[in-house]
């Protein structure tokens, strides 16, 4: 009888978030299943049509483009956007001076809202009279057409994403490298290893766990970039930036067709999936 | 390596140099303190303090320098080449044009309600989920929290489209339910809020049985006063996070009377000149540096809440 109450109390407290939850979270995703098998338009009354969006999504020309550009992205990202944040950290924890302007700056663009950070570099892009070139010029170098050639819009992007997100990470890996005992370096010293000796067998050994994590939480959140390319370049010039979740986004509501829209989310969502099973499996194999 | 006190010898043949201040070391880092004093230690340190303090500010500062001198300037002096650093001119008219042409008072005002009304909602529903998960322990309970948690490897972008067309279904759409229950759904901080209530004393809470308590008073009387320091995390990030958001206000509030700012900014942009943009970004900015000077501490701390441990 008590247990009863007992249950019948706590699930009074849950309630809400189960329905949240279940609306709003669980039902969308079988919901992205159930769309990507359909064809429909919102208005009219959706259609069973098997595997027809898939067969759509592949045949579109940017759907290649879309991924690789991903990829591309997500790999540019990566090697700005998770080795430079772990290089400041460790000369961030070195420095005794200053550490809470340099704290408060690194941090200061990810309280802004994206809206802002990609609207400011959009104007520093400007070919003409923006930031970057006029840099350029004032060391004599020549100018960079930036979002509006195919070979450099990626990596302005990247840039952009990579300055406004870039401040978590880095406090982040500071906690983490504040945490690491002061013990193992005087060790490690006493056995004669010099600093670079001290950061392979010292330091990235005892961050190796939120490197693992971040590593992924950071590919994820890459793999879905939007407001980038959706802002700034319109996935031009010639589908050099469309990426799969601005594909998804174009085809559903500017083509409104969200049964294809739902097919690229799904697969997204599959090797986004492949993927964090891999990490996490990973992690396991790391604590046995 | 030369001592300190060696090395203030060598010195005094140049007349009376004082032996520099060393620097002083609180913990232990890769760099040894011994290392760090050392005549060519405090050299590159020095180097690299200074070089680190110029890039930084180069880097996180001076772009919104030349955004606040930005809509201080006027169209024509934006056009100049090579550009001026500092305004020849400032004139703050960029900014009450940028008022008025994206409608920033009424898009605040949206912002501001959606993001506390948001808090509001959101805190209700997972406070109370945690504090049933946590402390009274139903059946199913860890399955339901598992369930929540999986919800975080999903990343948002891809159930954008599905849970759009949900909210279509509800006929949700240009009404702040439709930004207020998604976020109430959120699985990281039913998960932070639960694992602080674990930490609170079980003999506390029966105390208070004893002392014949319900539920809710409980909840009340005794979690919620010592849960201070991660209500307060979990609050400032609520907030900030709906503040930020774009896509998904981009989508659901699409009335121009009920945009967000980020939305507003957005629409208008390019229909307006660059410094009015700027005066808008600007405007923009403010409220979230505010509560970034105000309550630095509590965003740092809770950055690290759920990571280090996870």
């Amino acid at each position: 009888m008590q247990i009863l109450r007992r249950n019948l109390t706590a699930y009074g407290f849950l309630c809400a978030a189960l329905a949240c939850f279940t609306v709003f979270a669980w039902y969308p995703m079988v919901r992205e299943f159930i769309l990507s098998f359909q064809k429909t338009d919102l208005i009219n009354e959706p259609i069973w049509v098997g595997l027809d969006n898939f067969v759509t999504a592949f045949q579109d020309p940017a759907f290649g483009e879309a991924w690789l550009n991903t990829l591309e992205f997500t790999f540019l990202a990566l090697l700005c956007g998770y080795a430079v944040p772990f290089v400041v950290a460790l000369v961030l924890n070195e420095l005794r001076h200053a550490r809470a302007y340099l704290r408060f700056v690194v941090y200061l663009p990810v309280m802004l809202p994206p809206i802002v950070a990609v609207l400011l570099f959009r104007w520093f892009y400007d070919p003409g009279p923006g930031l970057f070139n006029q840099v350029l010029d004032a060391f004599g170098l020549p100018p960079l057409a930036w979002l509006d050639s195919s070979s450099t819009a990626l990596i302005s992007l990247v840039i952009v994403s990579t300055w406004m997100n870039m401040g978590s990470a880095t406090l982040i890996y500071l906690a983490a490298l504040q945490n690491i005992p002061p013990e193992l370096y005087e060790a490690a010293e006493l056995d004669g290893a010099g600093i670079w000796k001290r950061i392979r067998h010292v330091t990235i050994p005892q961050t190796r766990l939120i490197l693992l994590l971040m590593l992924m939480l950071q590919i994820v959140a890459t793999m879905q970039v939007f407001i980038e390319p959706y802002m700034l370049t319109g996935g031009g010039p010639e589908n050099a930036t469309v990426t799969v979740a601005y594909l998804m986004f174009q085809n559903a509501f500017t083509l409104q067709d969200y049964g294809s829209a739902g097919a690229l989310g799904m697969m997204l969502m599959i090797v986004l999936l492949v993927f964090a099973a891999f990490q996490l499996r990973l992690t396991r194999e790391d604590k046995a | 390596m030369i001592s300190v006190g060696a090395r203030a010898a060598t010195g005094g043949k140049r007349g009376r140099r004082r032996s520099p201040k060393p620097i002083e070391v609180q913990f232990r880092t890769i760099v040894s303190p011994h290392q760090l004093n050392s005549r060519w230690g405090r050299r590159i340190y020095w180097v690299v303090l200074v070089a680190v303090l110029v890039l930084f500010t180069l880097a996180f500062v001076f772009p919104l320098y030349w955004m606040v001198t930005g809509a201080l300037k006027t169209p024509e002096e934006l056009a100049q080449m090579p550009p001026t650093l500092f305004p020849a001119d400032p004139t703050p008219t960029a900014f009450f044009e940028a008022w008025d042409l994206f409608d920033i008072g009424t898009l605040l005002l949206n912002t501001g309600y959606y993001s506390l009304g948001g808090w509001v909602v959101c805190m209700a529903v997972d406070v109370s989920a945690a504090y049933a998960l946590s402390k009274l322990r139903p059946m199913f309970g860890n399955v339901i929290l598992g369930m929540m948690l999986a919800t975080l490897m999903i990343p948002a972008m891809v159930v954008l489209i599905p849970l759009y067309v949900t909210v279509v279904d509800l006929g949700l759409l240009n009404n702040p339910w439709a930004l207020w229950l998604p976020a109430a759904a959120n699985g990281f901080n039913i998960f932070l809020l639960k694992r602080f209530f674990d930490s609170i004393p079980r003999e506390l809470i029966e105390a208070a049985q004893i002392d014949g308590a319900g539920a809710v008073r409980i909840l009340r009387s005794v979690v919620l006063p010592i849960s201070r320091p991660i209500l307060g995390v979990v609050s400032i990030f609520t907030i900030v996070t709906s503040f930020k958001d774009f896509v998904w206000p981009l989508l659901v509030m699409t009335d121009s009377d009920k945009m967000t700012i980020s939305v507003g900014l957005s629409q208008t942009a390019g229909a307006v000149t660059q410094n009015q943009v700027m005066g808008g970004l600007l405007i923009t900015s403010i409220p979230m540096i505010i509560v970034f000077f105000i309550f630095q501490r509590h965003i740092m701390a809770g950055l690290t809440a759920g990571s280090i441990k996870g």
